[in-house]
């Protein structure tokens, strides 16, 4: 950039400044858009070192130091919504991204127009509703009186489960929902990077007398690793932010469940909105952020090593 | 053991659907693809189509033997509950229809407008406030400050501008605009310079009408945020406005008894005669129902944003 427009960068700022001042007004509406629910909400994370109360204010509630943090590593609490949301989100990762390309692999195979349509737009459907009606879904399902699921139990000559009380199955009900709501939108990028592939690496496969499984094992797969590494990396850059619509619309104030199924958004929306506790609730999103905020720098620092033009920044 | 593959001279590269001799491998994976397809585009629909059925069917009939995949006992009832009373639904459709159509119209035109600033190879501060912009999604001060600073502090505490300010833009979208604008050619801009246009005049007549795709993708992405929100809702609205948006409404329908009462037919009909679960399953579908209408319209350009936004996400 620097060095392609040199005479720009050697212009005084007041020049530079008259000279894009419309571009500049253009800007103002987001810059003040994010000044005002982004950067001004900055330092009321001060809340996590208070003992909060709404008389004296942010800055004039009594400052306690760590004292919000002690008492969320001694309850064990800080680690049990870390391991949760980590977890969680790596397994959505893992299983994710191998349905995901499984999906767009096969998908490659379709030939006919009109199934690959009506497929595509069947997988894509659940990515479109709202995380309420995903919880209707699973009301729909899994309830004890009337779930479909348990409906097939009882014909089938079986007793009901109290679903909504076993917390066991809760992990795998969650990973079955996200995919359920994100592989066929995920799919998308990997089929787009099938489609980029070089027609002429399939014909040279051919020649050499390829079969199906060696074509996708030695000329898909591979030409996929650039994708998946960069996707991958990027979630792992995201693993401390749990997808809060989900696990609240599923899970909700159910606290028999808390112990598989709590994640640092769900326990922090559930402090502030039905318990009014703004100190510990500040100090766990504290947490989350600078945690978060060094896991996507080292994965931003390591995407840039692979390929500069893939990093954010 | 190929030898008609080379004499076609042609591959089997999955995008060129042409008559060539199938391997054994290559029917196998082909039959494979298609029914784990299907079976994947069934498990995805499949809810849908239960909650459909379910919204139609007799409440004794559910309460007797739980939800099911075909309609059980064929009835309206359900529906004809919610527009006996259709005041809650209709105010609440007006309030999402409102917020959807200006939220969209609005976020639009300021999202484009600094996508387009920033996309300025001539702009000097293009660099400095995408970084400011982007910054946002690294850190942020987490759910409570922001909670307080703007319920409080702003005073949206009860007001739909908290909703629908907050909704306006994400860095995500105005990154994913800033990178559909290297679709527009550059001389456009020059050309438009040459001819003494000012640099709103350029971005308002030259490079907007040729940014149609972008707008109809990072538009139906706005849409959706504003027709599926409830989150905001729940933490800014609450109980304080008679008309709750759309998904919020029916996010209290499904967790909350007396909303249901309240909803359909006033205080006065007593809960145990509501046919409460086929009514949770038709309030889903009225609430849904644009979406899943529109949906096939609009299928294409998400697939064209998310193949653009993908890496630079």
């Amino acid at each position: 950039m620097a060095a392609k427009v040199p005479v720009e960068r050697r212009k005084p700022l007041l020049r530079q400044l008259a000279d894009s001042k419309i571009l500049l007004l253009m800007c103002v509406p987001a810059i003040v858009f994010f000044i005002v629910f982004n950067y001004a909400p900055l330092p009321g994370a001060w809340i996590a070192f208070t003992n909060f109360n709404y008389r004296d204010g942010i800055f004039g509630s009594p400052f306690v130091g760590f004292k919000n943090f002690e008492f969320l590593i001694k309850s064990g609490q800080l680690w049990l919504l870390t391991r949760n949301t980590i977890l969680y989100n790596l397994a959505f990762i893992i299983f994710g991204n191998i349905l995901q390309i499984a999906i767009a692999v096969m998908l490659n195979e379709i030939r006919s127009t009109f199934f690959k349509k009506i497929s595509q737009a069947a997988m894509f459907l659940p990515f479109f509703i709202s995380a309420v009606l995903v919880g209707v879904i699973a009301f729909n399902l899994l309830n004890y009186d009337t779930g479909a699921i348990n409906a097939l139990i009882k014909q089938t000559g079986g007793d009901p489960i109290k679903i909504y009380s076993v917390a066991g199955i809760w992990p795998l009900i969650i990973i079955m929902v996200h995919l359920w709501q994100s592989t066929g939108y995920g799919s998308i990028v990997y089929f787009a990077a099938i489609m980029g592939i070089d027609r002429s690496l399939y014909e040279a496969a051919a020649i050499d007398g390829a079969s199906a499984w060696q074509r996708i094992r030695y000329v898909t797969l591979p030409s996929l690793k650039p994708t998946f590494i960069i996707l991958v990396l990027f979630s792992l850059g995201s693993i401390m932010h749990g997808n809060f619509g989900l696990f609240w619309n599923l899970v909700g104030n159910n606290a028999a469940l808390f112990k598989t199924t709590d994640i640092i958004e769900t326990s922090v929306y559930r402090m502030v909105l039905t318990q009014n506790n703004f100190t510990t609730s500040t100090a766990v999103g504290l947490y989350q952020s600078l945690f978060g905020f060094a896991l996507v720098m080292t994965a931003n620092w390591i995407v840039r090593r692979i390929n500069k033009d893939y990093a954010l920044f | 053991m190929h030898s008609s593959d080379l004499a076609e001279g042609v591959g089997i590269g999955p995008a060129k659907p042409r008559a060539i001799k199938l391997d054994r491998s290559d029917v196998v994976l082909r039959t494979i693809s298609y029914v784990t397809i299907t079976l994947f585009a069934l498990f995805c629909v499949l809810p849908f189509i239960m909650m459909l059925s379910a919204s139609l069917s007799s409440e004794a009939e559910i309460r007797r033997s739980g939800f099911g995949i075909l309609p059980k006992d064929f009835t309206l009832t359900a529906y004809e509950y919610i527009f006996n009373a259709p005041r809650q639904i209709v105010g609440s459709y007006i309030v999402t229809i409102v917020m959807t159509v200006c939220g969209t119209a609005i976020g639009l035109f300021v999202i484009a407008m600094t996508g387009y600033a920033l996309h300025r190879r001539d702009f000097p501060f293009r660099n400095h406030i995408s970084f400011f912009i982007y910054f946002t999604t690294l850190f942020s001060a987490g759910l409570a400050p922001t909670f307080l600073w703007v319920a409080r502090d702003l005073g949206l505490r009860g007001s739909y501008l908290a909703v629908f300010l907050q909704l306006l833009m994400t860095p995500w979208l105005i990154i994913l605009m800033k990178n559909f604008m290297r679709t527009v050619p550059y001389e456009i801009v020059e050309s438009g310079k040459v001819d003494g246009a000012g640099d709103f005049r350029i971005f308002a007549q030259l490079c907007l009408p040729m940014m149609k795709p972008a707008l109809a993708t990072i538009g139906l992405f706005l849409a959706l945020s504003y027709w599926n929100e409830w989150y905001l809702s729940s933490l800014y609205l609450g109980s304080t406005v008679e008309f709750k948006p759309l998904q919020y409404h029916l996010y209290n329908l499904i967790n909350t008894a007396n909303a249901l009462r309240n909803s359909v037919a006033g205080s006065n009909v007593s809960i145990t005669d509501l046919p409460s679960n086929t009514l949770k399953m038709a309030s889903a579908i009225v609430a849904t129902g644009p979406i899943l209408l529109l949906y096939p319209f609009i299928q294409k350009y998400f697939v064209s944003g998310i193949t653009i936004g993908a890496v630079k996400g």
